[in-house]
């Protein structure tokens, strides 16, 4: 309808064209060691004083008026805002620029999943001593663990996405399906609604890597393992069996709506109740209430369905950081941007506009957890979301090549929604082409 | 047209052709499918661009919603993001101006002394035209990019107006249609009566040359309009974008977390997108209409 698959392939091949050439012509360029200030709290502070402009690129949208308070609560600085693409686009973009020495921007959105790509080629900058090293109590631990690497902090969490499953409650009290409390009972709601109703689905699925990474990370495995250049990448563990056994099920008997998630179709299934639930991170409510004006008063959230009953084990799924490039000329005044953004006021203004937070006192604060979301019929929300926040499965990583990973993740695990492999084959040619990739970078996989 | 002059033969022959048109069946309904497959994206836009985001995804596609939200979709077009669309606009309009006009300009001036002038290496300009002509602008774009990076002049307009100052097409066409539209007796007739070579061709040649401007004029100015690729890889700061990479990046909201899903302002800011390119061709019809069948008729 709106973006046509062509233009995105377009889009897409443009960016990839513009990478490969970038890289081809840009590789014999050398690491600037211009970058003027290298850490200290003091320069921070001087920096503001001093002021100056800094670009930041994110395409997040509470961002906005974020930076207007802090231009306003400094005359000095300029904050220049640009929305250099979504995820991978911006990835891309900000890879090139780092490569071309040129053009790099002083802080940068990057989801957790793509961050130790980018920390380890030390792209990003460590922040420790700018002050980020006396934060730790200020982020909630799932987020502040996903910015630490290797002793450094090489972002700071903006929000975070602890799942819980959201869904449509008129579709199950219609067909009098209870809300399922664990992964088995889900499949039973497939079936039961999928029977009821022939065009409406438990949920949509064709394949989404980091859905599916989130739900193995649910289910205790830890695929991946990263010790320096050491890298181990087991997509056959517990964890990971555990869900393509289930998960199968949902395929085998068609219970999946074979809808891209974020297209018009799945803004309009989870309006008219053709898509009933979603499984996905704390920051959908924002979503829902903009984009599916026609659930309003009908969507509602649960606690994730658990693998075993009784268990309260979540995971999270997206979530987004503020990164500083090494290549910043301005790294004092970043920081100074990106802890008000994460840890200072900005934080408050974005969790007002909708955001969910990496903040120990946003996420606490009674204000947050009791308020009622008339979207969600009046329900406490925050309550469950806070909840699933506190229950995040430990030991979790991803690949320091993750970005590209997950870009493969359609040829390989994405086969298994439109033929005859299994999942399990699935990600184990995943896994394999993984491995094959690591190595030619210079990783020792396996 | 010398209509009395046919002979009979040929009178039979072309008897339908003009006062009464010979009706083919066949003719009309593929015609008609034609019409239809134009105008049926035009009506989608249209139809959808009277529905709110809520209707947008409820109704059906091709009839009206339940409300008529016209007019609050153009206003609200119009003030999202305080009103970065109008800054889009004019964008569009300076890239148009500066760089469909420029291509202008530089195809009549280069197309003119490429007609009229001999000079040695003219054979091997027309190989070179006719070359360029054959490579697509998309496939330039990168090579553009790499070097403008070098040039340190990207996320700048100029990266836009520089690129679509080059049209080989408009050249082409210049070319083809001076060595026709000026008799070379008018020039030398010009140059007997002392006019200087910039005389002849401003105050000669041009009046001759207008249906053919207004053709490489309208082609360009679609082609600027319309441009996606370039921009959106040269560009980074959405303060420079054109509309079309913008109107991209309003649907790309739909595809974030926390993003403000907004397909009812993608669609009414495509409808106003268009209206003046749809202006402009009702506009200047006319000139082109002129400038295709110039020389087709010996008068």
């Amino acid at each position: 309808m709106i973006t046509t698959p062509r233009r995105r392939l377009l889009r897409a091949a443009a960016v990839t064209a513009v990478a490969a050439l970038a890289l081809s012509a840009c590789g014999g360029a050398s690491d600037d060691g211009k970058s003027s200030n290298t850490g200290g709290a003091k320069d921070v502070a001087a920096a503001l004083k001093k002021g100056g402009t800094i670009t930041v690129w994110a395409w997040e949208p509470t961002l906005k008026a974020v930076a207007k308070d802090f231009e306003a609560e400094h005359p000095n600085v300029k904050v220049k805002l640009v929305n250099a693409g979504t995820g991978n686009d911006q990835y891309t973009a900000l890879q090139n620029a780092v490569k071309a020495g040129k053009g790099v921007p002083d802080v940068a959105q990057i989801e957790y999943y793509a961050l130790p790509q980018f920390s380890l080629a030390k792209s990003v900058a460590d922040i420790s001593s700018f002050g980020a090293s006396g934060l730790d109590s200020t982020f909630t631990p799932g987020p502040w663990a996903s910015v630490k690497q290797n002793n450094g902090i090489y972002g700071l969490p903006m929000d975070s996405g602890p799942m819980a499953l959201f869904y449509n409650k008129e579709v199950f009290d219609k067909y009098k399906v209870a809300v399922p409390k664990t992964w088995d009972e889900y499949v039973t709601a497939a079936e039961k609604i999928h029977a009821a109703n022939p065009k409406a689905y438990i949920a949509n699925d064709i394949g989404d890597a980091g859905f599916t990474t989130s739900m193995i990370w649910q289910a205790g495995g830890q695929p991946f393992k990263v010790d320096g250049e050491k890298v181990s990448i087991n997509l056959g563990d517990a964890g990971s069996k555990r869900f393509a056994d289930t998960w199968q099920k949902l395929l085998d008997k068609k219970l999946l709506a074979p809808t891209a998630s974020w297209s018009d179709g799945w803004y309009k299934g989870l309006g008219d109740g053709t898509i009933a639930t979603l499984t996905l991170g704390a920051w959908m409510p924002a979503n829902l209430e903009s984009g599916v004006k026609a659930g309003a008063g009908k969507w509602r959230v649960a606690p994730m369905p658990q693998w075993e009953a009784g268990a309260n084990a979540t995971s999270e799924n997206g979530g987004s950081s503020l990164a500083i490039p090494t290549a910043s000329k301005n790294k004092a005044l970043a920081y100074a941007f990106a802890d008000y953004a994460t840890a200072g006021k900005g934080a408050q203004t974005r969790v007002d506009a909708g955001a969910f937070p990496a903040t120990t006192k946003q996420i606490n604060s009674p204000e947050f957890v009791n308020k009622k979301s008339d979207y969600f019929g009046g329900q406490e929300i925050n309550k469950v979301l806070a909840a699933s926040a506190e229950d995040v499965v430990k030991g979790w990583s991803y690949l320091p090549f993750q970005v590209y990973a997950n870009s493969i993740f359609n040829d390989t695990v994405g086969k298994a929604y439109v033929s005859k492999t299994t999942l399990a084959d699935g990600l184990q040619d995943w896994q394999k082409k993984s491995v094959s990739y690591g190595d030619q970078q210079g990783f020792t996989v396996n | 047209m010398a209509v009395t002059t046919l002979r009979p033969q040929q009178r039979r022959h072309t008897s339908h052709s003009f006062a009464k048109p010979r009706r083919s069946v066949l003719l009309t309904v593929l015609t008609g499918i034609i019409l239809v497959y134009s105008l049926v994206p035009l009506a989608w836009l249209l139809i959808n661009s009277t529905k709110s985001q809520e209707d947008l995804l409820s109704s059906f596609g091709l009839w009206f919603g339940d409300g008529f939200s016209f007019f609050s979709n153009i206003k609200d077009t119009f003030t999202y993001d305080d009103g970065i669309f109008v800054r889009w606009f004019a964008n569009t309009l300076l890239y148009v101006v500066v760089g469909a006009g420029g291509a202008t300009v530089l195809a009549v001036m280069g197309g003119y002394a490429l007609a009229k002038f001999d000079f040695p290496g003219k054979k091997g300009i027309f190989a070179v035209v006719l070359g360029a002509v054959a490579v697509p602008g998309t496939a330039l774009a990168v090579p553009t990019f790499l070097m403008f990076s070098k040039m340190g002049i990207t996320d700048t307009p100029w990266a836009v107006i520089i690129p679509s100052l080059i049209s080989p097409f408009g050249l082409y066409l210049m070319w083809t249609f001076a060595t026709d539209a000026i008799p070379n007796e008018l020039m030398e007739a010009a140059k007997m009566d002392g006019a200087s070579e910039f005389r002849t061709f401003v105050q000669v040649s041009l009046p001759l040359l207008a249906p053919g401007i207004v053709t490489v004029l309208l082609f360009s100015m679609v082609a600027t309009w319309n441009n996606y690729f370039l921009p959106l890889i040269m560009l980074k700061d959405p303060d420079w974008y054109p509309l079309t990479v913008g109107l991209n990046s309003w649907s790309q909201q739909a595809l974030t977390a926390g993003g403000d899903v907004i397909f009812n302002l993608v669609i009414t800011g495509s409808l106003l997108t268009i209206v003046p390119l749809i202006a402009a061709f009702l506009l200047l019809q006319r000139y082109w209409q002129s400038g295709l069948s110039a020389g087709s008729v010996k008068e």
